[in-house]
């Protein structure tokens, strides 16, 4: 890291995260002169156009890479049409002490005089909720499933290497070309075609005035700069942003101001979520870096210090301010862009290049919150890439994170994606599987499922509330088998799993009729040729994903009742129902036989991992393959994000010894601590989930640093993914640090702000983390060797 | 066949090549002071207490304490039951290099039970290391070695009289067994445990270095550091400690004496 990107990586640490009002007047002020004027699409199309002409623009010092999203490094803009934020919101996020944003008195006055009273009642979050049954909002208000889109867009989607050798004046004309071809005489569709793609013809100016006005300021700052070095960038930034997105790229800076500006105009028409990805960035880059370097006008040293600087670029967008269930479940100014470095090629060649290597020195070398970065690691990827790797994995920075590139084929393919479709895709966000640049792969919301075990277990009645939120599956005073209990539990399961996606068959089409991602669609296939929207099925593939947690937890509940009650017969079930309904309160005795004496996933036991395979194959069988409004599919994924912890909030205490309101087990990893045998008994049992009919799963690891001392070290922790790999287990990740760093740490916050660890699919500074959560990471099992 | 076990430890690091899983079996003809396992020593089915766990209920009584406060070491076994248990690591093996390892106590004491679990994994093509202190007579050693691939060989102390003092044996027949092993041309690793002011005299290390030097093929020696935190094993188990507490050897201490080894020519880690 040169002295440039020292100082623009130190000021992006620095930088505090503040609200910024800007967007949201500006798009208030263009909807209160327009409504009611343009179609919808257009209307959007021309809200984002007026943003894009008026925002305020900014260009630090020093760097080369321009844009923001704000009027500086980490103001976050808000969102009104999707949720509008009350005063009260603003306050809190102004002082609440974890993830808060830096707000003033003058946010509140204009939230107060401009933008509440023109939204208020008008937003997608109040309509969703006032357009929700009771029964949905019964089941959300008990914690028995999360919802993505009642405050964010939809989103998880990645961008492919399409603008790379396409600017959008050649978008446009493909955009000309499809209002050309469109039918005016049989499809009644025609006309709302033509405005989806008058829309996306307004989006690309939009941008390309953006990137203009970017290069009148840099002319402007260059005609006072008076150090002449600094003087020549400022012209090369302008030459640029004259260039770049309205033709496509011809050098290696080029294409990354492209990305930039791409990454930009997705994440400000909309907050979709995850931000937004850049693909196979090293595969995109490599014929810009091999032609620039051929041609001398760059080299290694100067490919990286752009690199870094794009970087620093994703650590100045925090996520922007989410409020009440969402904010809970998800708190962190992560926003989840995450970075692929590696895997196949679209001809299933291997897939690494230089800039793979260049790139994981990057990440090493950066080592912010944000981007999130991982390798796809494919049995044609040399182990030279999975080691370079596994050296920075073992700085415990938690990422990057490891997936299976074969495995994420073999999903997508399964699902009918096109082969060479599948192999140009990856994973995005935590964990998550899709075509890169034509699937609409959003995840929907998270599935509580030991709190639906719950239910099972209490006649559909909340014990935490007392509320009946789901059917009558029998009174468990009348179950005399396993069986009987696992029929109640598949009875809610499917009730529960009906109302999520009653709710959601709503909210998409409110998403697809209400709020297009104009710009987004521009971007994604097949949406030009369709003349149809990325929210309303436009894209070539589109997947929803509801997202199951917890399974370690009512695997071994499971298995607590099975093993104690129903095998042994040594406890009677209302004994354990009763101990449970009190907290195990003076019931110690019985707890510890239910945590200690129980099969336990994560410890390659058949009987507990069966257990764990019945609960995977019902939640499959509730959810794979049933359509949403978009044309596509529903499928399972096995992410937390920070979800484990709310849920368990929300949670009395279960028959696997767990106590009310602790956290339950996170992605596919076992119970914290409940895994006694060591990674490799915790990989076979992961593996025995058939991962490959899943979008995604997630697995935690925490290695003592001593663990992974030397090459030694790096060798074996290598070998230990490809183990897990060549089982079919889709991803893992690592947290390299000791229990008593992290005490450390919550003692001296002040001491260890850099301090960054895995949480789920993401990494987040510790310090920053709830309580609660630095807890759970703390129980994590650290896999010791021997 | 069956034998006794106290463990099967799965991602076993340092136990030979690769990723591995350990087995270790009951029973050891050696006294060591220092020994770091002492729940390996006795033949038998021990019980391990940890006070601060227990709740003082009566379920230890029934032999079912839910607080894991009282719980048997050692369990018989049979061998199938040992190679189903060492089977499911296969794919990390492959992808890693590794294998089993058979370890103690000293595993030649249950020489039968041993040699039917390493046919088993010859049959399944695995690789496999012995540990062990060499304490045994030499045609069960030659046995064992036609089907090992690796020998985790001990070398403690040098001096007769010093090796009955802290190892309750002699260890004239370990020393000729090394010698003879060494000439049958087979992988061994030697371990030296170092233990201050016992192991690591000035002259146990020319002794040992001396001794080593006349072998055919003087096989590489790793320097094992004593570690006294696990001397807390011994309350656990109701034994008394014999070597008095001993302050653990320095880094320096240790690049000491893998310095005097290394110059002698021998090739030696830590």
């Amino acid at each position: 890291m040169n002295e440039r990107v020292e100082k623009l990586r130190q000021a992006s640490f620095e930088a505090v995260p503040t609200l910024s009002t800007e967007r949201a007047v500006l798009i208030t002020e263009f909807y209160q002169e327009h409504i009611g004027k343009f179609s919808t699409p257009v209307m959007r199309a021309k809200a984002f156009a007026h943003l894009y002409k008026n925002q305020t623009l900014f260009i630090g010092e020093g760097e080369l890479i321009v844009a923001e999203r704000g009027p500086f490094p980490k103001a976050v803009s808000t969102y009104p049409e999707l949720t509008c934020h009350s005063e009260e919101d603003i306050r809190i996020l102004g002082s609440r002490p974890m993830t808060s944003y830096r707000t003033t008195e003058e946010d509140r006055k204009t939230y107060r005089d401009k933008v509440i009273p023109f939204w208020r009642g008008r937003t997608m979050r109040d309509k969703i909720f006032e357009g929700l049954p009771k029964e949905w909002r019964e089941a959300y208000g008990a914690g028995l499933f999360t919802e993505f889109m009642e405050q964010r867009a939809p989103g998880h989607t990645t961008l492919d290497g399409k603008f790379y050798t396409k600017g959008l004046e050649g978008f446009k004309q493909d955009i000309a070309d499809a209002i050309a071809a469109l039918d005016f005489i049989t499809d009644p569709e025609a006309v709302p075609r033509r405005e989806e793609l008058k829309a996306m013809s307004i989006a690309c100016d939009a941008v390309i005035c953006f990137a203009h006005r970017h290069a009148e300021l840099a002319e402007q700052l260059a005609a006072k700069e008076t150090q002449a070095p600094r003087k020549a960038e400022l012209l090369q930034i302008a030459a640029t942003c004259r260039w770049v997105p309205e033709n496509a790229p011809r050098t290696f800076r080029e294409a990354l101001q492209m990305y930039w500006f791409m990454h930009l105009g997705t994440i400000t028409e909309l907050n979709g979520w995850d931000a937004m990805n850049p693909g196979h960035l090293d595969r995109y880059l490599y014929p810009f870096y091999q032609g620039d370097c051929e041609a001398g006008i760059l080299t290694r040293e100067l490919a990286r210090e752009l690199l870094e600087c794009f970087w620093v670029k994703f650590n100045n967008q925090p996520a922007p301010p989410k409020v009440g269930v969402t904010a809970q479940e998800s708190g962190t100014y992560n926003d989840f862009t995450n970075i692929n470095i590696g895997g196949i090629l679209p001809d299933g060649k291997d897939g690494v290049n230089e800039l793979s290597y260049l790139m994981l020195e990057v990440v090493d070398s950066i080592h912010l919150l944000q981007p999130q970065s991982n390798i796809q690691l494919s049995r044609k990827n040399p182990d030279k890439f999975l080691k370079a790797a596994c050296e920075v994995i073992r700085k415990g920075y938690g990422y990057p994170s490891v997936f299976n590139a074969d495995g994420v084929v073999e999903q997508m393919v399964r699902v009918g994606k096109n082969i060479q479709d599948a192999r140009d895709g990856g994973t995005s966000g935590c964990v998550e599987t899709g075509a890169f640049g034509k699937e609409a792969y959003v995840l929907t919301g998270y599935l509580n499922t030991p709190k639906i075990f719950e239910l099972a277990l209490n006649n559909g009645l909340d014990p935490r509330t007392g509320k009946q939120v789901g059917v009558q599956s029998g009174d468990p005073k009348t179950f005399q088998s396993f069986e009987d209990v696992y029929a109640a539990f598949e009875k809610q399961l499917k009730y529960v799993v009906d109302i999520k996606m009653g709710g959601n068959l709503f909210i998409e089409k409110m998403y697809a009729t209400e709020m297009p991602a104009i710009f987004l669609s521009v971007l994604i296939d097949d949406c030009i040729k369709r003349g149809k929207d990325y929210n309303a099925g436009g894209a070539r593939y589109n997947t929803s994903y509801i997202q199951c947690v917890g399974i370690g937890t009512i695997t071994d509940s499971l298995s607590a009742l099975k093993t104690h009650v129903f095998d042994n017969k040594t406890e009677t079930l209302a004994s354990v129902l009763d101990a449970v309904k009190n907290d195990f309160k003076d019931q110690e005795g019985l707890r510890l036989k239910l945590w200690n004496k129980t099969p336990r996933y994560g410890n390659d036991d058949d009987m507990a991992d069966d257990l764990m395979k019945r609960v995977f194959n019902s939640l499959y069988a509730a959810i794979d393959g049933r359509p949403n409004l978009r044309g596509g599919e529903y499928h399972v994924d096995m992410l937390p994000t920070t979800c484990h912890i709310y849920f368990g909030l929300v949670l009395c205490a279960t028959p696997d010894g767990r106590k009310a309101k602790q956290p339950v087990s996170e992605g596919i990893s076992p119970v914290q601590g409940a895994d006694r045998h060591g990674p490799t008994a915790v990989i076979a049992s992961a593996a025995k989930m058939d991962q490959l009919r899943t979008g995604g799963t997630l697995l935690n690891m925490k290695f003592l640093p001593g663990t992974l001392r030397g090459q030694e070290g790096i060798d074996k922790l290598a070998q230990l993914v490809r183990s897990y790999f060549r089982m079919d287990g889709h991803h893992m990740q690592f947290n390299v640090v000791d229990a008593e760093t992290l005490r450390e740490a919550q003692r001296h916050p002040e001491q260890h702000r850099d301090l960054i660890v895995r949480v789920a699919g993401y990494s987040d500074y510790f310090c920053d983390l709830s309580k609660e959560l630095q807890e759970e990471i703390i129980a994590r099992t650290a896999q010791e060797s021997f | 066949m069956t034998g006794i076990i106290f463990d099967v430890r799965r991602f076993s690091l340092h136990d030979g090549p690769g990723i591995r899983t350990t087995v270790f079996l009951k029973g050891c003809p050696l006294r060591c002071v220092w020994c770091h396992n002492p729940e390996s020593i006795s033949p038998n089915i021990q019980l391990l207490y940890k006070t601060e766990l227990c709740l003082a209920c009566d379920s230890c009584v029934k032999m079912d304490c839910p607080a894991e406060a009282r719980k048997a070491v050692g369990e018989v076994v049979s061998d199938e039951a040992v190679m189903a248990r060492v089977l499911r690591d296969r794919f990390t093996f492959d992808e890693s290099g590794g294998g089993v390892t058979f370890s103690g106590g000293e595993p030649l004491m249950q020489f039968d039970f041993l040699k039917s679990l390493l046919v088993y994994c010859k049959e399944e093509r695995l690789h496999v290391a012995v540990d062990t202190t060499g304490y045994a007579p030499w045609h069960h050693l030659q046995e064992v070695a036609a089907l090992t691939d690796l020998f985790l060989y001990d070398l403690k102390l040098i001096d007769e009289r010093e090796h009955l003092q802290f190892t309750g044996v002699s260890n004239v027949g370990i020393l000729e067994n090394l010698k003879k092993l060494c000439d049958t041309g087979k992988s061994i690793e030697l371990r030296m445990p170092i233990i201050p002011g016992i192991t690591d005299t000035r002259a146990n290390i020319e002794g040992t270095i001396r001794f080593l030097l006349q072998l055919r093929n003087p096989p590489p020696i790793w320097l094992l550091p004593h570690h006294q935190v696990a001397m807390a094993k011994y309350e656990r188990f109701g034994l008394k400690c014999k070597l008095p507490p001993t302050a653990d050897p320095t880094e320096e201490r240790m690049a000491e004496l893998l310095a005097c080894f290394k110059a002698s020519g021998l090739k030696a880690m830590i």
